[in-house]
């Protein structure tokens, strides 16, 4: 029988994955951006599950809101990585390295 | 019932003007030849300007919800909006010239700091956490691009990647922290979360746990240590006036976003967040001015500076009073006057392929112009807390509300790090007064600039000398709305 903490912890190991590939990767930007995805996912799995056993529509809704704006936020991602490419011909995290100080 | 009523509609009239006018605008500029860009400045301005007159019209001084609860006007929105107008416009004089010499002084400039105005509109007058969401990733958005908006500049698209990467992963630990919040209160809106907690609820743990993820949401935006990693090197990276940008209005909204969550929505846990307050902000006031000593880049130096008065501004929020939240109120729109100073005076001092963002180029500025060099010092003068500058009235404010609830040691560390932090201030003074210039012609601007800028930096003296009238506002407003 499935209860509210399965899917709870589901969504917690979902959203460690994604903060573990923010900071453990350092190869690849489009792995970056992958893991943003999955973590808005997490979140997104939450608010059903909560919304889902609280029976309020309110989180279902919130919920297509934020698929929204990852929408939004993987296109301007990808246009900065576009623009970022253009500019270094990489798009390896460990290149990312004139900022500093 | 009608869906939408006009009880609804007028108490966000200002947004929906800017909402227009940022798509008018947006189309219009399509037509709009390139020699003649200044009529989209002009309109951008206009639109501020109305902002500002529909604000003003509709403030009362009392609170006003819209669209069952999503929508709040009160006197603490009302105040934050017209300083957000206000920097916004001189944010554009100021980057004016920088803009149209770099290539950047184009319709997509203006369309996006309208657009991230009307996000910053919504965060600071947000009743639920589907409209904060909403307003911090309209503003959060446009922001990524504006830095990008240099395309050819490496170290830019670098920051905006930057930028990027952090705010989403914010905006993620931010929205995680909302789903546990929602999960345990039933609730979206502020208010009825906070009349849940106020009667206590059946799961504190994960409330708590859900809260750790929502102050490190929000200490990701603001841009306190821990979470400050981004703030140099966006600060560096971005021309100098998006760094003006994200370095004034953002904070004013950041500021509203922190009232409405943790005052409007969480005070019962008060008890809690303070907690975690207390560490970001010592943490962030004592490696935000050490930090900063050791740079060569003003614009580098002065995001560290941004970091430790941001530390100064979690202070006012410790009491857990109105008096406290005051200071804060105050202490964010001294820091936006002092910053929009400090910038503006980086991008004057810029030319055509010449960025003025090193130490060096302050040597001797007052030999090259004593009158903009005095208003420099005015400015650091305020950043360090020297009296009679706005910035010791409210260092003053922030920390008497920390030492009215208890933190003396807290008190006694941020004034310890704040003179170590006068260090870095008073070197590029000393640089201005007592160095010779490596480029002895004088500095020039354009009139708009040069009357907004003695504006500025006289309104910092001034508001040093009779902080009374701001700081009764602050707490008029803070008083009618909470």
């Amino acid at each position: 029988m499935l209860t509210i903490s399965h899917y709870l912890i589901l969504a917690a190991i979902l959203f460690c994955i994604s903060v573990l590939g923010i900071f453990l990767n350092r190869r690849n930007v489009i792995i970056l951006l992958m893991s943003i995805e999955l973590m808005l996912l997490a979140v997104n799995l939450n608010f059903i599950t909560f919304s889902h056993y609280l029976n309020d529509m309110a989180g279902q809704v919130f919920v297509f809101f934020i698929l929204t704006v990852a929408a939004a936020e993987a296109a301007i991602g990808l246009a900065i990585l576009v623009v970022l490419f253009r500019n270094l011909k990489t798009i390896d995290v460990d290149e990312l390295d004139q900022l500093r100080g | 019932m009608s869906f939408v009523s006009w009880h609804d509609l007028a108490p966000m009239l200002p947004e929906i003007f800017v909402l227009c006018m940022a798509s008018l605008i947006l189309l219009a500029d399509a037509f709009i030849a390139e020699g003649h860009r200044f009529i989209t400045y002009a309109a951008t301005q206009v639109t501020l300007l109305g902002a500002v007159l529909l604000t003003a019209q509709g403030a009362h001084g009392e609170t006003v919800t819209a669209f069952h609860g999503l929508f709040i006007e009160d006197p603490v929105a009302d105040v934050l909006k017209l300083m957000l107008y206000v920097s916004i416009s001189a944010m554009l004089v100021y980057s004016k010239s920088y803009l149209q010499v770099r290539g950047l002084f184009r319709g997509e400039f203006f369309v996006l700091v309208l657009f991230a105005a009307l996000g910053m509109m919504i965060m600071i007058s947000a009743g639920n956490f589907l409209a904060l969401y909403l307003g911090l990733e309209l503003q959060a958005l446009c922001l990524y691009a504006l830095v990008a908006l240099s395309r050819d500049s490496a170290v830019a698209t670098e920051a905006a990647l930057k930028y990027f990467v952090l705010g989403a992963l914010a905006s993620g630990l931010l929205l995680y922290g909302m789903s546990m919040v929602y999960g345990v209160t039933g609730h979206l809106d502020l208010s009825g979360i906070s009349a849940v907690l106020a009667h206590g609820v059946k799961d504190p743990t994960v409330l708590v746990f859900g809260l750790v993820f929502l102050v490190a949401g929000l200490a990701f935006k603001l841009g306190v240590v821990p979470f400050h990693m981004w703030v140099p090197d966006v600060y560096q990276g971005a021309p100098t006036a998006m760094t003006l940008f994200i370095g004034t209005a953002p904070k004013i909204a950041a500021f509203g976003f922190v009232i409405r969550l943790l005052v409007g929505g969480l005070q019962p846990l008060a008890h809690d967040w303070s907690g975690m307050l207390v560490i970001l902000s010592v943490l962030s006031i004592a490696i935000g001015n050490i930090t900063a000593i050791a740079q060569s880049n003003i614009k580098r130096m002065l995001a560290y500076s941004t970091i430790s008065h941001m530390g100064f501004v979690l202070l006012g929020f410790l009491s857990g009073n109105l008096q406290g939240y005051g200071a804060a109120m105050f202490y964010v729109l001294v820091y936006v006057l002092m910053s929009l100073g400090a910038f503006g005076m980086v991008m004057l001092l810029s030319r055509q392929g010449f960025e003025a963002e090193h130490l060096d180029d302050f040597k001797g500025l007052n030999q090259r112009s004593p009158w903009y060099a005095f208003l420099m010092l005015v400015v650091m003068f305020s950043m360090a807390g020297i009296p009679p500058t706005a910035g010791f009235y409210a260092k003053l404010a922030v920390l008497s509300s920390a030492l009215d609830a208890g933190y003396v040691g807290l008190v006694v560390a941020a004034v310890l790090f704040s003179v170590v932090g006068a260090f870095y201030y008073l070197r590029i003074v000393k640089l201005m007064y007592f160095d010779a210039p490596s480029d002895p012609s004088a500095c020039g601007a354009h009139a708009d600039v040069g009357v907004l800028m003695s504006a500025n930096g006289l309104a910092v003296l001034a508001l040093g000398i009779f902080p009374q009238p701001l700081m009764a506002l602050c707490t008029y407003s803070i008083w009618h709305s909470l």
